[in-house]
């Protein structure tokens, strides 16, 4: 009775937290309605006893991505009146793309789903069950390929993101520090004898 | 009794919601992308509640690729969006016409 309370309380604080991405104007709004959104997910997940999965989603997705979105909203100056214009021209196109989709994903699921609403309940899992411990044990030794493909791919983010944002700009007064350690204070002092003069 | 059907009504809402956001906000570049990253959540959404439904981690290892990709992917999508801006002072996506596609 509990699960299904803080079920329909976090989906629905979660569906209004997603309207608040999709329709607010303010794009630091939309941001930190985001990071909201991920949160009643990870709650959600925490539900379905996907423990591990709900972790990552706030420390990794919410942590670093929604962090990263954040930085690149303030770092451009976005012009919020530009983009308000027109907004509501593909409204109702928008709007009515989302209802067609929504009734037949509906019926889809509960009216032509071969799923029985009792069987549709989620088994209770054994005791001492550690959600952790059934991935882990899965992810490394079948998965393992995919595992490491995936670390590429987390390098691959990081070559590119680097390469396309590094700029060199020209006429920069900065430092070069191999010059600086190279050098020798005879090319830099000239010592030069010359008679004393008289106090004036 | 929170089952199968209720995770995937959900996961169909804010899967649809994001739909209709990429359609409304189709000149803002940057909530394009916040509504893609809703998605993969409905997405991910799904693969939790099928991978509790049948008791079986293979779904929940696809979540976490997933996350994987999605982060490399904002990652990358927001270096080519700073470029942009770097280059146009603007990242409305009808202004985008360099190509002439």
């Amino acid at each position: 009775m509990l699960h299904s309370v803080l079920f329909y309380v976090f989906a629905g604080v979660m569906f209004g937290a997603a309207m608040g991405v999709v329709f607010s104007r303010n794009p630091v709004h939309a941001v930190m309605f985001l990071v909201f959104t991920f949160f009643n997910a990870a709650i959600l997940w925490l539900l379905a006893e996907a423990e591990f999965l709900a972790i990552v989603l706030v420390l990794v997705y919410v942590g670093a991505v929604m962090v990263l979105f954040l930085f690149v909203v303030m770092m451009l100056e976005v012009d919020v009146e530009a983009a308000k214009r027109g907004l509501t021209r593909y409204a109702p196109l928008g709007i009515a793309l989302a209802l067609v989709m929504a009734i037949e994903l509906v019926n889809v699921i509960w009216l032509r789903g071969k799923i029985d609403s009792d069987v549709g309940g989620f088994v209770a899992t054994p005791e001492g069950y550690s959600n952790t411990e059934a991935l882990g044990a899965v992810l490394y030794t079948e998965h393992v390929y995919a595992f490491e493909i995936a670390a590429v791919i987390l390098l691959l983010a990081i070559i590119a993101a680097i390469t396309l944002t590094m700029r060199k700009r020209p006429g920069l007064k900065v430092q070069d520090v191999a010059k600086q350690v190279a050098t020798r204070a005879k090319d830099r002092l000239r010592v030069v004898r010359m008679d004393a003069e008289k106090k004036q | 009794m929170i089952g199968l059907q209720h995770y995937l009504t959900v996961s169909a809402m804010l899967f649809v919601l994001s739909i209709a956001g990429i359609v409304v906000n189709r000149k803002n570049l940057i909530l394009l992308l916040m509504c893609i990253e809703l998605m993969l959540l409905a997405v991910n959404t799904n693969f939790i509640a099928f991978s509790r439904f049948l008791g079986d981690e293979t779904g929940q290892v696809f979540v976490f690729f997933i996350l994987t990709v999605a982060a490399a992917e904002a990652a990358i999508g927001l270096a080519i969006l700073v470029v942009l801006f770097r280059n146009r002072r603007s990242i409305a996506v009808q202004e985008l016409n360099t190509l002439k596609g």
